[in-house]
């Protein structure tokens, strides 16, 4: 009985503790500290609006605009499939030996091919044609870029080179020169493509 | 492989080596000093005579007595989620099975989630159950270690310590301190840290979108520095969120590491031989760096079957190649590789790229981490699994030149390798039963979602990760069902404390037992030779008893790829 009553009060008290005073502590340091990113490092337009976050993907068509990597996020109630659904996070979950991979990537290089011109048969990034681990990866790897940047020229009446040279500057590098890969973060870079050229010339 | 996969590799590779034998005396010191006067005030508050020895009798009666409260109280919150405030989103609770299956899981520190965080957890379930229970199943396996411990140390002792005192020691000192820490250089890189439960944003090109936010980063240290791996969010630490950065993935996977590849030198310092703790620490660190040669040399192969849609799949200086079905663009396939392997082995469970969409290689080199289960295994029970199975290498040595095997000074008799043998068979008879009741039963197969090899491993992953209370997936499986969510709930809690128990009645064995002095004829098991004998016991066992489901699995898998052929 001894020992019952001392685990009620240690589940109380640990409780109290991790459940509630851990997490507002830190809740209350972080947002003093670093109030953007405690918020979910959100991007606001000019008029207060909320149009996303830094971190997470949106599943941009446009063809002047560059395109996020498939997804394979759920539907709110996770039912069926909603790609770059921020609210339900998923993978694929198809294995590598699967019909379905091969019939999911075969597929989505086709349409790569046909939305960026590509020849039949030419080479396609690898990143570009699998769904990402979280269903909103918010980058796309330099090659994936490079591949789109056309597309994205051709649509918005600009130069070519002024689309890579953008994609250039925007890139990441790999953190502290090794962690990581070298990527390009979509949202960004379009965002930096509608200040450079008239937004109206990147509706479909 | 290019040159930053390797510096990647050997960084966070050296990292660990450096820092492991530093946590180690830090441990050693928590265990070796006075109650600091904190520690003495909340034992008065809360009741608790932290300095009455217990016979391993009683410990173990408050271990599982105390654990039984955790997950009760666990329960209850989980249960009433409907009527509890925070739930702006006005989220119902789970349902009965997955209540069950999930305080189970969280209280055994596998962390293995029948259900999708951002979209059934409201924020005061995720902080009140799931960071409640995260930290106290953590704690409980480290509490445990540090008994088994005390058998090796004593002598002529009916008692192997005060489980409370053990408890509130490493939380008060190592592991609290930590989390916090880490948890702000979570949300410096990016981690959410609100108590808001979404934001409601326009897209650029003007669609709709709802970010879930909340305690991200709080619950992603802990996740980590307890290798607890339940995740905020569905995709875990694919997620930005969670996992917003290269360093952050790095920091990560060296917080799983942190205190489980220190416990070696933890346990070097507690007996008194330091070299001892060495030995034990290059074994679990041949068995890990093993492991992840091969899922790196795995993850960068070519899948053969994807020749025909002519896609790029080699590293170049603009993409990284490899298999990136299911990985994140910021990691590659080298990170992921890193923190697959070590949420694995330190039995996390966090991922961050989606298992089930792993080569085979890989999935086998997650199956063995998660058969042996101590290289470095959980928080407290891998290691304390680890000196279990040197006992019984030793005892194999013992046999084979006929003397009575003694292991640091303590002789190993019968009674003492029956308890050793008692908690080494139930991994095999949890896995290969469950699994292969579930691959007959309708109720265990129409959850499978791959065809062929690929399903069977789902099912077979998903009981060795139950039994190890590793907690990752390969998430394909459907799991919420109330077959799995009863039979993994069950496996989860026999896994934790079937072997769990033995053990510690072991520890109260030996702590009864004189430490006899070295002689001529003792088989020191502080050489190169004892690391040998060790790895080659652990290898051999796990081989013997998992040969058929791993044919039929990976290996089936991967010879299927090398010729082509897709299910």
């Amino acid at each position: 009985m001894k020992i019952v009553r001392q685990s009620l009060m240690a589940t109380l008290f640990l409780m109290i503790v991790c459940g509630v005073v851990y997490p507002l502590v830190v809740t209350g340091i972080a947002r003093l500290l670093f109030p953007e990113q405690a918020a979910g490092s959100l991007l606001k337009a000019r008029n207060g609006t909320i149009t996303g976050s830094w971190l997470i993907a949106q599943g941009f068509q446009a063809p002047g605009y560059f395109h996020p990597r498939p997804s394979a996020s759920l539907t709110p109630d996770g039912s069926g499939s909603l790609p770059y659904d921020a609210a339900f996070s998923s993978p694929s979950n198809v294995g590598p030996d699967t019909k379905q991979e091969t019939k999911n990537v075969t597929d989505a290089a086709n349409a790569y091919r046909q939305e960026n011109r590509l020849p039949a048969g030419s080479s396609v990034p690898i990143d570009a044609v699998t769904a990402s681990g979280s269903g909103l990866d918010p980058d796309i790897s330099l090659a994936n870029a490079l591949l789109q940047a056309p597309r994205v020229a051709e649509a918005r009446k600009i130069d070519p080179s002024v689309v890579r040279s953008l994609i250039e500057r925007i890139k990441d590098n790999p953190q502290f020169g090794f962690l990581g890969t070298t990527r390009v973060n979509v949202l960004r870079l379009n965002l930096a493509l509608d200040k450079i050229a008239p937004k109206s010339s990147a509706k479909p | 492989m290019i040159a930053n996969d390797w510096i990647q590799i050997l960084v966070s590779l050296g990292l660990i080596v450096l820092i492991a034998p530093l946590v180690g005396r830090y441990l050693a010191w928590i265990y070796q000093s006075p109650h600091l006067s904190l520690e003495k005030g909340i034992y008065r508050l809360l009741g608790l005579d932290a300095d009455r020895e217990m016979g391993w009798k009683e410990y173990a009666a408050v271990l599982v007595v105390s654990n039984g409260v955790f997950f009760v109280a666990g329960y209850l919150v989980l249960w009433a989620q409907g009527i509890l405030p925070l739930n702006p989103r006005h989220l119902p609770p789970l349902s009965p099975e997955v209540a069950f299956n999930t305080a189970a899981s969280f209280v055994t520190n596998t962390n293995w989630q029948a259900y999708a965080g951002e979209a059934q957890l409201s924020n005061l379930t995720q902080m009140l159950a799931i960071t409640f229970l995260m930290f106290v199943g953590a704690n409980t396996g480290l509490a445990s270690l540090v008994a088994i411990i005390r058998g090796f140390v004593r002598e002529g002792s009916a008692t192997i310590g005060n489980f409370w005192a053990d408890f509130f020691r490493f939380f008060l000192r190592a592991f609290l301190p930590a989390c916090v820490l880490m948890a702000l250089v979570h949300v410096e890189q990016g981690s959410p840290q609100t108590l808001s439960s979404s934001v409601t944003a326009k897209t650029i090109e003007g669609a709709p979108q709802t970010l879930i936010v909340g305690p991200v980063a709080s619950l992603e240290s802990l996740k980590h520095l307890g290798t607890n791996g339940g995740g905020f969010y569905n995709a875990n630490g694919a997620h930005p969120y969670e996992n917003p950065t290269p360093l952050t993935n790095t920091l990560e996977f060296l917080e799983m590491g942190v205190f489980t590849f220190s416990l070696p030198f933890f346990f070097g310092r507690m007996i008194g031989r330091p070299r001892q703790g060495q030995v034990f620490f290059a074994v679990i660190f041949a068995l890990y760096v093993a492991g992840l040669g091969l899922i790196e040399y795995s993850e960068k192969m070519p899948n053969p079957l994807l020749a025909s849609a002519s896609v790029m799949q080699k590293t170049t200086p603009l993409q990284d190649g490899g298999n990136m079905e299911g990985k994140e663009t910021r990691f590659g396939t080298t990170q992921t590789s890193l923190f697959s392997n070590t949420t694995i082995a330190a039995t996390t469970g966090a991922v961050d790229g989606a298992m089930d969409s792993m080569n085979p290689l890989a999935v086998l080199v997650y199956l063995v981490h998660m058969f042996l289960n101590e290289e470095p295994g959980g928080k407290g029970v891998g290691f304390a699994g680890l000196l279990k199975e040197a006992i019984l290498a030793i005892f194999l040595a013992g046999l084979m030149v006929g003397r009575t095997p003694e292991f640091l000074g303590k002789k190993i008799e019968s009674r003492e390798i029956k308890l050793a043998a008692l908690s080494l068979l139930v991994t095999p008879i949890l896995v290969l039963w469950l699994s292969g009741l579930s691959l007959v039963l309708p109720a265990g197969k129409s959850s499978i979602d791959n065809p062929g090899p690929h399903g069977f491993m789902e099912v077979l992953y998903a009981f060795a990760s139950g039994n190890a209370n590793n907690g990752s997936a390969m998430a394909g499986l459907n799991v919420s069902t109330p077959y799995y969510a009863i039979s993994i709930g069950l496996e989860m809690l026999l896994g934790r404390f079937l072997p769990l128990l033995p053990l510690l009645a072991l520890a109260g064995s030996l702590a009864r037992k004189k430490t006899l002095p070295e002689n001529a004829g003792t088989f020191r098991t502080d050489t190169p030779l004892f690391i040998l004998l060790l790895l080659g016991f652990m290898v051999l066992f796990a081989a013997l008893t998992f040969f058929p489901p791993l044919i039929l699995g990976p290996i089936l898998e991967h010879l299927s790829m090398l010729h082509q052929i897709a299910f």
